[in-house]
């Protein structure tokens, strides 16, 4: 039985973790459940899952790129939807799977199929279940950095903001600059240091001058960039992925705080 | 010019150190994304137009052999000459000798980057012709030896006091001896200094927005009208344009004008928009009497029917690189050729080679906001993927990104393995990360901790671990 708090009962939901949420970052994964679930979905982590394939992808080694995808696809067949809690890797699938297998007219179509399933956390819930989860508290005041691919590839920006609208105590202060890239950009930030310090000092700078106390955004790698600068240079800004907030399980420590 | 894309990380690095450019870039990287911004809000139609624009210029290289010949047979009806170069050399060759028919001295060039492309300036004064830059960013990198580092804005690298002290420098000997401090007192004493300069051209050369095949018109925009200057004062005009500029209509132009202009500065229209329609007819008032127009392939018909197609329909209206973080923090120069910004990143790899300018495609974050702005629709960080899987499959990539993407892909192919390394990989960096939350340095990832710090993984274990342990559905 479907009602207006749990519209997604009777669906099975695939939960696509992302590497860098299974390595670092745990609780974004069980936040993500847990805003599932609590919509009524039934959550279920396929145990063949690894890597999207961006890391391949995004430096031309399309070959690995195509084999993750197939090994994807294939655990992630036969739910109703696949929910990723990153708009990087949901652009991944979503975008990016079936132009993998242009020449492959079969894996094409699952692709295709896959992809259509496939949403990023917080447009899944706005968009195609219309959800306003539980009400939850959290009192920080917050500035929202819209990751690249959720923002550009997968329309991902007003659906956070509308779900952090729903969290009490909650204010947001938007920041110049949200939509500009981090520097983060996977393997970039490694291979052109340089230049991904200087995008990341425009960023932090327009971080800063909002006085927020609590930096917010969608995809981890992002995240752990932004977190690993405002640190650096000891900023007193806490870091967290927007699932954490809207599920209420901010009592984890901060990205890259010391554990208490 | 002479590229240094190959020692793009060494310019990258001058690049962050000037703080003349930094400032200058500080300035750039926000005006024109409000101009257009602006330009873009007051225009409900314009994503529309450009689907519109896309679709022309897509039309307009499906068939490009027809259009280029129609242009052809149009502006020898008027009364021009059409000349093929299938490269560079060709197109210098070409030129030279029509300056040298002229007995021309100094040639009036109003800004083109297709004459940057190919090196015209260099070959022109080797050969004892003096070309003189008259549009005012030209003029100022001219007069300073510096290429352009932007392609609508070719000194935007430079703060007006740089300025102030290369007029001061060069004006000196020309009579103009005060120092000027004053953006429309600069602006004055090089529009004095050209118009002189103007007079004396016996030749002008002008690059092309647009060939439009309907009536063999060679179109031009420009703000200062220097263009207007350049091919009506000389006895001959040549124009200079690759072959790909070439579109049907004068509907299509007026289509693609809409878009250039929002695109570039944010205006509506440029302050001239020109139509070059043959040499000088009887009855006119003005005009050259001799028009050239040279078309330039340079390697751009090889990308026909190509996956790389879609760079053809680039406008030069400089969206991409006015909205490219990468570009808004090191600038045009340090990509080290004719083209920087993300249509550069796609570009100079065609035209140099993928091992002069492999750098170029790599340094992107595929933010995709060059994309979203393009105004022909251009898909850049695609293309530059493409330009990655080239340099994967000719081993171009190198040898430590290629092993460590070989460990990650052996690893991530094969997920039992794959979990019991990132379980002792996450144990070990929660362990000894505990007590601060993050590390400051960490081996083999100098490139992250250089400057930031690497957040510790949380305690309790990799998300999968304590999804079994817990229970959790996992079918």
């Amino acid at each position: 039985m479907r009602s207006p708090t749990r519209p997604g009962t009777g669906l099975d939901v695939a939960l696509f973790v992302t590497c860098l949420v299974d390595m670092f970052r745990p609780s974004v994964g069980f936040a993500a459940a847990k805003l599932l679930e609590d919509a009524g979905c039934r959550v279920v982590v396929p145990d063949a899952q690894t890597c999207c394939g961006q890391p391949g992808y995004n430096s031309g080694d399309r070959a690995d790129a195509i084999a993750i995808a197939r090994q994807v696809i294939e655990a992630f067949e036969g739910y109703d939807y696949v929910v990723v809690p990153s708009g990087s890797c949901g652009g991944m699938i979503s975008h990016h799977y079936p132009a993998l297998f242009a020449d492959e007219p079969a894996m094409k179509a699952r692709a295709e199929k896959l992809a259509s399933r496939t949403h990023e956390l917080t447009g899944f819930l706005v968009d195609v279940l219309g959800v306003a989860p539980t009400p939850t508290r959290c009192d920080a005041t917050v500035t929202y950095h819209d990751s690249c691919s959720g923002l550009r590839e997968l329309g991902v920006k007003a659906q956070p903001r509308q779900l952090l609208a729903g969290v009490e105590g909650v204010k947001l202060v938007e920041m110049t600059g949200a939509e500009i890239c981090c520097g983060f950009g996977g393997t970039f930030c490694v291979k052109y240091p340089d230049i991904s310090n200087a995008m990341l000092d425009d960023k932090v700078a327009d971080i800063a001058a909002t006085g927020a106390g609590t930096l917010l955004a969608g995809d981890l790698g992002c995240l752990l960039n932004m977190a690993g600068k405002l640190q650096r240079e000891g900023r007193p800004v806490k870091v967290r992925h927007v699932a954490e907030v809207i599920a209420g399980m901010t009592d984890e420590p901060a990205i890259g705080e010391p554990a208490p | 010019m002479k590229s240094t894309a190959h020692a793009f990380k060494d310019n990258v690095g001058e690049a962050l150190r000037d703080t003349n450019l930094q400032q200058s870039l500080s300035i750039m990287k926000v005006g024109f994304v409000e101009r257009r911004r602006g330009a873009v809000e007051r225009m409900p139609e314009f994503e529309a137009l450009r689907d519109r624009a896309r679709d022309i210029k897509n039309h307009a290289l499906a068939h490009l052999d027809f259009y280029l010949e129609r242009f052809e047979q149009k502006v020898l009806a008027l009364g021009g000459h059409v000349h093929w170069a299938p490269t560079a050399e060709d197109a210098r060759r070409i030129v030279l000798d029509l300056c040298q028919q002229a007995n021309a001295r100094t040639v009036a060039k109003s800004k083109s980057m297709i004459a940057e492309e190919i090196g015209l300036n260099e070959h022109l004064e080797a050969h004892g012709i003096a070309p003189i830059e008259t549009d005012l960013g030209e003029y100022i990198i001219q007069l300073r030896q510096e290429p352009p580092s932007h392609i609508i804005a070719p000194a935007v690298h430079l703060t007006k006091d740089q300025v102030a002290d290369t007029f001061h420098e060069h004006h000196s000997k020309l009579g103009f001896t005060r120092r000027l401090t004053e953006r429309n007192d600069l602006v004055a004493e090089a529009r004095h200094v050209l118009r002189q300069k103007f007079q004396q051209a016996d030749v002008g050369i002008t690059g092309a927005n647009f060939l439009v095949a309907e009536t063999g018109s060679s179109m031009l925009v420009t703000n200062e009208g220097n263009a207007d200057l350049s091919n009506t004062l000389p006895k001959t005009h040549i124009v200079i344009a690759s072959i790909e500029k070439v579109i049907p209509t004068l509907e299509d132009a007026a289509t693609l004008l809409r878009v250039l202009a929002r695109s570039a500065t944010g205006q509506e229209w440029s302050s001239y928009t020109t139509f070059n329609t043959g040499p000088k007819r009887s009855g006119d008032p003005d005009g050259p009497q001799a028009y050239h127009v040279v078309l330039l392939d340079n390697g751009r018909s090889n990308v026909l029917g190509s996956e790389m197609q879609d760079m053809l329909r680039c406008i030069r209206c400089g969206a991409c690189m006015n909205h490219c973080p990468v570009y808004g923090a090191i600038g045009g120069h340090a990509y080290g050729w004719v083209y920087p910004g993300p249509i550069g990143a796609v570009l100079d790899p065609q035209l140099l080679g993928l091992e002069e300018a492999g750098n170029l495609p790599n340094a992107s974050t595929f933010c995709g906001r060059c994309e979203s702005v393009c105004p022909v629709r251009i898909p850049l960080p695609k293309l530059m993927r493409h330009w990655r899987e080239r340099e994967f499959e000719h081993h171009l990539t190198p040898p430590t990104v290629r092993k460590a993407l070989g460990l990650w892909a052996f690893l991530a192919k094969r997920p039992k393995l794959y979990r019991a390394a990132t379980g002792i990989a996450n144990r070990a960096l929660a362990l000894f990360g505990r007590a601060e939350g993050r590390y400051d340095a960490l081996p083999l990832a100098g490139g992250w901790t250089r400057h930031r710090d690497m957040p510790a993984p949380q305690a309790g274990g990799t998300f999968h671990a304590q999804w079994k342990a817990r229970g959790g559905a996992t079918r």
